[in-house]
């Protein structure tokens, strides 16, 4: 296989892994007020991401480093093209992310409340918005011939985009919701399988649209059978919610997104970045790529730490694997 | 005002602003471990107050550290794309091996020593701020590495048809020279801030609690922090040595401009304060110091040191006309700045020993301004340190490859530069005052009781057993 296929293939991994992470984490956040009718409850669904939720993040940043090594041109056209996005990204990630760590930092009501508003705004922002982001990295977008981005912001909210945009953030919600039965006690788990299967059902209308308008736009065959998986895992998933099966429906909505964040690498390679405009504006994992001599020693790298990290990180979900409740939450 | 100017703004404040959290992320996480390592051994109930009181203040400012720092490596692909493209082939692969064998390793340990103290063995706990502080210290050498490339390319070639810069020697990007120095001279700066923290906190304890139980806990945070300081500062000025004797080197220019050096002279002295004329062209009036910036920049008392006017025309006949000078003002008191506060922190922490001789309790007011300025100074060291190293480079974004104005996005327009420049100094502007407020808050309450501590084995029932720690 060549080089640019394998760090292709790798920059599509740290992507799916980062959704499929902090994914849950954005659903936990968002349905802080719907779940968490107290502060007690409130902290017990805070606390099931508490220990993780900043690993989670670094795959969002070993991605990004990993996209600026192995392919510059598409780091450096994607991230100054979709410039707003990002920045919202950003400044929501910042927010929620100094929330986790200072809400419970003072006893006032009204201190919390406003960290509880980061923390949902915060989650919220990025679900929405890194749907529509990969939406547009599939479509193309306005490039010239230098691969600048020539177009602005409203091309980027197209319907397609939009639809992306949704579809991410109901996956992101039912996937949180799945999560937070699986993690926590009593009526919080209660409440929260019950409303897993809610949003599942518009996740997964809204998935399957969203996957269908991808295939029509473009295709291949691995993207096609990828997509029947995603689609096919998220009703799993579903069907074990109903019945309560936690450990299966958190299975299947992992998978569900992983395979779903699949579809989109498969159909779009070997583009990166395709330009509706000039065809020689399109970036490929050839013309974005790194030399061959940077990219074998990255791949050296990738292939003696990442079992590494995935063994630590693993061994991390390990050590809080317990469930946690009300009971659990200390009074001070 | 153009879209050049404002991505050069944002670039400057928020990695000034991040780089307020990073020494102390660094420092202290070390310190911390050695806390902790140290009430391992001993069992001393002290050590575990200190481990935990410190852990603190050390994981409310970890949190900004954390989010400022993912800003880094996203502006340099939204303001600085064509930098980006151009050396995207070499400066991108420390990033990514920075995220991968750092950021991984301290984000997911921390998260177990936050909230293992009852999940985990107590020395699995113990390794854990290790681990931490192992990824925190290590990704700051790659990140060092990637600056360097900066200031002193080495291991690339220029691409003919693509104009692009391409890795030819990794080891040599990894083990260039100014990365070997600047690395041990920017973790001494952080042990700097990181120990003057704990002696400031410590010593105002220590006067104004004077018949707390827990004197004897800040008597040995402040010995203990003013050690690090003093240490750390010896180590500031050797690396800082060094790293003078290179930078004559590689970037000669950088060193006549933190002398306001109009000529070149051999011998040439060391200025202690010079005016120039408002153009920055030449010197009017200065106090100097003679033989010794020959001596700091080469080793020897009768060195030549480049003047700024000869490097100028010596730069505009090999590179093309225009002008290769920093700002030199800014350049000037930068690094005596840097140099001066750095050094200040030292000196209190002398005063703070002395204090303590013989076993007696300081006492004095002053003393206690003295030790609460503390931690300021070394913050301000280090952030003159990085306008003076970044300042000194320009006009250069690579040194001798690419200009600074050449490197900024095309496709971004001045509204979404502006825009962006904006959110970013607002939030941080806010999070600052809210973070600062939650260090006093929790530096003032004191070391913590530990004497109610969960039981650390992990075999009993415990459903409804609050954690030891949450959110």
């Amino acid at each position: 296989m060549e080089l640019t296929t394998i760090w292709f293939l790798l920059v599509a991994v740290l992507f799916t892994g980062y959704f499929i992470l902090e994914g849950f984490d954005f659903g936990v956040g968002m349905l802080l007020p719907v779940l968490g009718r107290d502060d007690r409850e409130r902290r017990v669904l805070i606390n099931t991401i508490g220990p993780v939720w900043d690993g989670n993040e670094v795959w969002l940043i070993t991605a990004g480093g990993a996209m600026f090594a192995a392919f510059p041109e598409w780091y450096a056209t994607l991230f100054s093209g979709f410039y707003l996005p990002l920045l919202l990204i950003l400044l929501a990630l910042i927010a929620r992310g100094v929330a986790f760590e200072y809400r419970h930092k003072r006893p006032e009501v009204s201190w919390k409340r406003r960290w509880d508003a980061a923390i949902v705004v915060g989650s919220l922002v990025p679900a929405i918005l890194w749907g529509v982001a990969f939406a547009n990295i599939l479509r193309g977008v306005p490039l010239d011939a230098d691969h600048e981005y020539v177009g602005g912001l409203v091309d980027l909210l197209n319907p397609y985009a939009l639809l992306g945009g949704a579809t991410t953030l109901a996956l992101f919600l039912t996937h949180g919701a799945v999560f937070l039965a699986l993690k926590t006690t009593g009526d919080i788990r209660e409440r929260a399988g019950a409303l897993a299967v809610r949003l599942g059902v518009g996740a997964a209308v809204l998935a399957v649209g969203f996957l269908t308008w991808t295939l029509s736009i473009r295709s291949s065959a691995a993207a096609v059978v990828l997509a029947v998986g995603a689609a096919l895992a998220l009703l799993g998933g579903l069907a074990a919610a109903r019945v309560r099966r936690e450990g299966w429906a958190f299975t299947g909505t992992a998978v569900a997104i992983g395979l779903a964040v699949a579809t989109l690498f498969a159909a779009l390679f070997p583009n990166v970045l395709p330009s509706t405009l000039d065809a020689a504006g399109t970036l490929t994992a050839t013309n974005a790529a790194s030399t061959p001599y940077t990219l074998k020693i990255m791949t050296w790298v990738a292939v003696i730490f990442t079992p590494v990290v995935l063994a630590y990180q693993g061994w991390t979900y390990w050590v809080f694997r317990k469930r946690i409740g009300v009971a659990n939450i200390p009074q001070h | 005002m153009d879209a050049l100017d404002v991505a050069r703004w944002q670039f400057g404040v928020t990695t000034v602003y991040h780089f307020l959290f990073v020494p102390l992320t660094i420092g202290l996480s070390v310190l911390v471990a050695i806390l902790q390592t140290m009430w391992h051994r001993t069992g001393n109930e002290r050590y575990l107050k200190l481990t935990k009181f410190y852990g603190k203040l050390f994981l409310i400012n970890f949190a900004m550290g954390v989010v400022t720092g993912i800003v880094q490596e996203f502006q340099f692909g939204m303001n600085w794309s064509d930098y980006s493209r151009f050396v995207g082939d070499i400066f991108g692969a420390p990033l990514a091996i920075e995220a991968l064998v750092a950021f991984f390793l301290e984000s997911t340990f921390i998260g177990l020593w936050i909230f293992g103290w009852d999940r985990l063995p107590k020395r699995a706990h113990l390794a854990s701020i290790w681990a931490a502080a192992i990824g925190t210290n290590l990704s700051a050498y790659f990140i060092l590495a990637a600056n360097s490339f900066m200031q002193n390319p080495v291991g690339y070639r220029i691409n003919a048809d693509t104009g692009r810069a391409e890795l030819t020697d990794f080891p040599a990007v990894l083990t260039n020279k100014v990365a070997l120095v600047t690395f041990p001279h920017t973790l001494a700066g952080s042990f700097l801030v990181a120990g003057s923290l704990v002696v400031a906190v410590g010593l105002w304890h220590l006067i104004r609690n004077r018949d707390s139980a827990d004197t004897g806990a800040y008597r040995f945070a402040t010995k203990f922090g003013s050690w690090v300081v003093l240490v750390a500062s010896a180590a500031v000025l050797f690396t800082g040595d060094i790293q003078g004797k290179i930078m004559t080197d590689v970037q000669p220019m950088k060193m006549a401009a933190a002398e306001g050096l109009y000529t070149t002279e051999s011998p040439a002295s060391f200025s202690v304060l010079t005016v120039g004329s408002l153009d920055g062209s030449r010197e009017l009036f200065a106090i100097k110091i003679p033989y010794l910036l020959s001596y700091l920049g080469t080793g020897d008392p009768n060195g030549t040191v480049h003047g700024i006017n000869d490097l100028q025309a010596q730069y505009a006949s090999q590179y093309g006309a225009g002008s290769y000078t920093p700002i030199i003002p800014v350049t000037y008191w930068s690094f005596r700045f840097m140099i001066a506060f750095g050094m200040a922190a030292g000196a209190i922490a002398l005063l703070v020993l002395w204090s303590q001789r013989k076993g007696r309790t300081p006492s004095s007011k002053w003393l206690l301004r003295a030790g609460l300025a503390m931690p300021v100074l070394p913050l301000l060291a280090n952030s003159f340190g990085w306008i003076f190293t970044e300042m000194g480079r320009q006009p250069w974004i690579v040194f001798g490859e690419m200009l600074t104005r050449n490197g900024v996005s095309r496709s971004v327009s001045l509204a979404e530069v502006l825009t962006s420049f904006t959110a970013f100094t607002l939030i941080y502007a806010t999070l600052a005052v809210i973070e600062v407020k939650l260090l006093l808050r929790y530096a003032r309450a004191g070391v913590p009781d530990v004497s109610e501590q969960p039981p650390i084995d992990d075999t009993t029932d415990d459903a409804e057993r609050p954690l030891a720690f949450a959110y």
